[in-house]
């Protein structure tokens, strides 16, 4: 009798066609999808604050109450002046600061707000006639600090030139950002907590329903003397089998769409010029912890499905004497 | 190997399905049992449908535990056995069912050589046993069909072959020659005796008075889960024949 031997993963059980290759992966896939989309809002997010943070940390803004009124004289004031050259006297307050902030050390460029700026950013709030109010609008000036430079430093310098100034730190505003940062991203976690949770339980109801289909041959060869985990093993390496088939074909669906969104965001990377469109050029198109995080889905799918399978049979065989 | 080994001892040992309406106040399938079989001895069980010997033969099997009494079986103390100790123990046990309980999705040869692969030989040991056992019982060209491609008596020969492929020290039999004709029957019953002077253990549940009249032997005899009678199968078969 010319007959080969039996491959070393044999199916025994019939689970080939018990637990099918159709319904099992199809659902995992899914699953990964939603979860490889909230690890891209995770990493999208910190990514996004990362670059937030850098350029509101290096930004303040300074407005200087009565700009055109003359600079104030005190000693402090006079000294930083003099350093500079100008002549105290001859000053308005804003032309003080300006001068002030332009030979600060830290500074990398201070920006003095136009009318026609101030004006756009006020129309929002005090509709289009601004100038018929007559307010008393104050400089503003954009001032851009190097790395490393602390705003507080020049807080002081700043108000002795021109008392009632006052620096705006973006604190506060960072603050909120990293709230909202890590809300979404435990969002994201709770989400991928979820997928797990409906893996391990949709792997549960497909197990259950393999033993169903699977009864009497299971109770043949628990008859015949297999162990609880032989008849374990095989249950376990079928799902896990599926389990990884489906999310590796999740992973394929959400290719495209992460990398379009990556496309999308590409202009508010850190560094980021152009989205590389080149194949070789995929690896750097999505951020490193986005690759692991994705890299990791699979391996952790398959470890619920084993895990899960393993639990379920165990448990369904310990109805057996 | 202690003297205990392949032997069979009921003590009071009775059987009530759990599990099941009414299991509670309903009788015991198999009351106070006490017997025994010694290692390498041959048992006719007979007794009328219902008598109780298929839930006696699944004790012996391990697919129940007793729910009263002692059970010692392959020299263990089955009331004391962990879930560990049994697949063991049925790997020890080959049994011949009369439903066949062959696995629908694998062929004569894998099924035939299923018990042997749960015992972890090696491929090449069990491709040149399985086709001896197949060329015994007839069935080597038909050893890649399917159970559902196989007549009945084509599966009993499966069963049968699945059942003693690896010399097992106890050989449980229920109705083996149900589905075979006159001849095959006969060679059954060879085979059967020939393993038991090789040392294994057999217990025959049967209706087939013929057939016990032909091989005589120690008989057993249940009536409503009791053992009415456990003696030589010669004075018993004239007795009770006509209810068998």
């Amino acid at each position: 009798m010319a007959r080969s031997l039996r491959p070393a993963r044999a199916d025994d059980l019939g689970l080939k066609r018990a637990l099918s290759d159709r319904l099992l992966p199809l659902l995992v896939a899914a699953m990964t999808f939603l979860a490889a989309m909230a690890l891209a809002g995770a990493v999208a997010a910190a990514a996004l604050a990362t670059h937030w943070r850098g350029g509101a940390a290096t930004l303040i803004t300074v407005q200087v109450p009565l700009p055109e009124s003359p600079a104030a004289a005190p000693p402090q004031a006079a000294a930083a002046l003099a350093a500079t050259g100008a002549t105290a006297a001859t000053e308005t307050r804003a032309q003080a600061v300006a001068r002030l902030l332009a030979a600060m050390r830290g500074v990398s460029s201070a920006h003095r707000l136009t009318g026609l700026e101030l004006h756009a950013l006020l129309t929002p709030w005090l509709g289009p006639d601004v100038e018929k109010l007559s307010l008393p609008l104050p400089a503003v000036f954009e001032v851009s600090l190097a790395p490393g430079a602390q705003a507080a430093a020049l807080e002081p310098d700043v108000i002795a030139a021109a008392p009632g100034s006052v620096v705006e730190h973006n604190a506060a505003w960072l603050e909120r950002l990293a709230v909202l940062v890590r809300s979404l991203q435990g969002c994201a976690a709770l989400a991928v907590l979820v997928v797990a949770f409906i893996a391990a339980a949709v792997v549960a109801v497909a197990t259950r329903a393999g033993l169903a289909a699977r009864r009497d041959a299971i109770e043949i060869v628990h008859g015949l003397g297999a162990t609880d985990s032989l008849i374990c093993g095989q249950f376990a390496g079928r799902v896990t089998i599926l389990v990884l088939g489906g999310a590796v074909l999740g992973l394929i669906l959400a290719m495209p769409v992460l990398l379009s969104l990556a496309q999308i965001a590409a202009p508010f990377r850190e560094g980021a010029q152009a989205v590389p469109m080149q194949p070789a050029d995929l690896l750097r198109a999505l951020p490193p912890p986005l690759w692991i995080g994705l890299a990791t889905l699979p391996p952790a799918l398959g470890l619920i499905g084993f895990v899960t399978a393993q639990a379920t049979v165990r448990g369904w065989l310990a109805q057996l004497p | 190997m202690d003297d205990s080994r392949g032997m069979i001892r009921l003590d009071g040992v009775g059987l009530r399905y759990a599990g099941t309406p009414g299991a509670e106040t309903a009788p015991p399938v198999l009351h106070d049992l006490n017997f025994s079989v010694p290692a390498g001895g041959f048992r006719w069980l007979l007794g009328e449908s219902g008598a109780g010997k298929t839930s006696l033969l699944r004790l012996l099997t391990l697919a129940v535990r007793p729910s009263a009494g002692q059970l010692h079986l392959l020299g263990t103390a089955i009331e004391r056995a962990t879930r560990r100790d049994l697949p063991a123990l049925r790997r020890r046990i080959g049994v011949i069912h009369q439903d066949f309980r062959l696995l629908p999705h694998l062929s004569a040869f894998d099924n035939v050589a299923l018990p042997l692969r749960l015992a972890g030989r090696s491929e090449g040991q069990v491709h040149a046993d399985v086709q001896e056992i197949l060329r015994w019982v007839t069935l080597t060209r038909r050893a890649h069909a399917l159970p559902a491609e196989l007549s009945g008596g084509e599966q009993q020969r499966v069963a049968i072959a699945r059942a003693v492929i690896s010399r097992p020290d106890l050989l449980l039999a229920d109705e083996p020659t149900g589905n075979l004709d006159d001849a095959q029957a006969e060679r059954l019953m060879q085979l059967l005796q020939e393993l038991n002077r090789m040392g294994t253990t057999v217990i025959v549940a049967s209706h087939a008075t013929d057939l016990v009249r032909r091989h005589p032997g120690r008989a057993l005899l249940l009536r409503d889960g009791q053992l009415l009678y456990d003696g030589p199968s010669e004075e018993l078969v004239e007795t009770v024949a006509e209810t068998l």
